[in-house]
């Protein structure tokens, strides 16, 4: 039996599969929950239990070392985006200081279906990005925060998340031990 | 660069993952993860239609079904069911000896009891596929040793809505 015709390429399939899930996901929460802030947390806190286990597969698969300064972590970030979405967001409006920038997004594997209805305005869709940041940074001893503020699907040019350095972590010992 | 951005493939897993904690969590009573197959289905039912528009017509509920053995399964889970099994009367047993969302799990009998929600999202994913396709159908799964998994279908016996000038309906079984 021969079937003309291609056969079925397999990243694209799961990363089709992938964006249709994460926006069942969306959806199923913003079911259980009546208030969108809710959505939000939840998904930052989801994003973050992902980038927690993410950022071995970066460090695994990269082999990349220290960051000497939070420039270098900015291409890091920028580098994992093109590994994991296949997109490079440009990194941008750097702060006088150096400790915040923007990550700047055309197109989004995430966003690819998605059109929001009008009664969602306060949803960020991609927040579980912010907790994947979160997670993945907290893992190499850097406390960040980030948020998005201007999104494609609420009719802004792009989307745009900011990114700004808190504090770097100490290791800590844990309680009762020398 | 594509001009479709491509996510890794190991996201799906980790959302996955995430979604099976999520309803775990989240469902009222201990074993209630219908919401996991709910979302399941919706998935299913819409990646199908996106991955079979260019493909020939299937000739049968045999042919769809060893269609979603082989391509389907392999473009997602990385590879073929490894058996197909039938009654010729709408019942199939799939088997995958080596699933891949619980393949990274350790195969000892420490986690049989919890791995059942790993796989209900892909029950749901089966049936939706199916059922876009015009086989409605039951599918259960069955863990017996990590990390095989086998999923029962039983295909109901259906209409098919052909839009006939008369509005005739023709009731039958494809392939039987």
């Amino acid at each position: 039996m021969s079937r003309q015709g291609t056969r079925l390429d397999q990243k694209k399939v799961n990363s089709e599969l992938f964006t249709l899930t994460y926006g069942a996901l969306v959806s199923q929460l913003m079911k259980d929950y009546e208030n969108v802030d809710e959505v939000n947390k939840q998904l930052e806190r989801m994003g973050y239990n992902i980038g927690i286990r993410l950022i071995e597969d970066f460090l695994a698969r990269t082999g990349t070392g220290r960051c000497y300064d939070f420039r270098d972590t900015a291409e890091k970030i920028q580098s994992a985006f093109r590994l994991y979405l296949g997109i490079s967001p440009q990194i941008m409006n750097w702060s006088s200081s150096g400790d915040e920038f923007s990550l700047q997004f055309d197109s989004n594997p995430l966003t690819e279906f998605v059109e929001l209805p009008d009664h969602c305005l306060n949803l960020k869709y991609c927040n579980v990005l912010t907790g994947v940041l979160k997670g993945a940074l907290e893992m190499v001893q850097m406390d960040i925060a980030s948020c998005f503020v201007q999104d494609h699907l609420k009719g802004d040019p792009c989307t745009e998340l900011r990114v700004k350095f808190i504090k770097r972590l100490e290791d800590a010992i844990p309680a009762g031990e020398d | 660069m594509p001009a479709v951005p491509i996510a890794d493939d190991c996201l799906f897993e980790f959302i996955h993952a995430e979604l099976v904690n999520y309803v775990a969590s989240s469902s009222k009573g201990d074993h209630d993860v219908s919401t996991l197959e709910y979302l399941g289905f919706c998935c299913g039912y819409r990646i199908i239609e996106r991955l079979t528009k260019d493909w020939p017509r299937f000739k049968d509920e045999l042919d769809t079904l060893k269609f979603m053995c082989t391509d389907f399964w392999s473009s997602i889970f990385k590879k073929q069911i490894d058996n197909l099994r039938t009654n010729h009367a709408g019942v199939y047993v799939l088997l995958d000896n080596n699933f891949r969302l619980i393949s990274k799990m350790s195969s000892g009998n420490q986690y049989l009891e919890v791995a059942p929600r790993y796989v209900t999202f892909t029950c749901g994913l089966l049936r939706g596929a199916l059922a876009n396709l015009g086989i409605h159908c039951v599918v259960t799964s069955e863990i017996k040793t990590l990390p095989a998994c086998a999923f029962h279908l039983e295909c109901w016996l259906h209409v098919i809505e052909f839009p006939f000038p008369f509005g005739m309906t023709r009731v039958s079984r494809l392939g039987t």
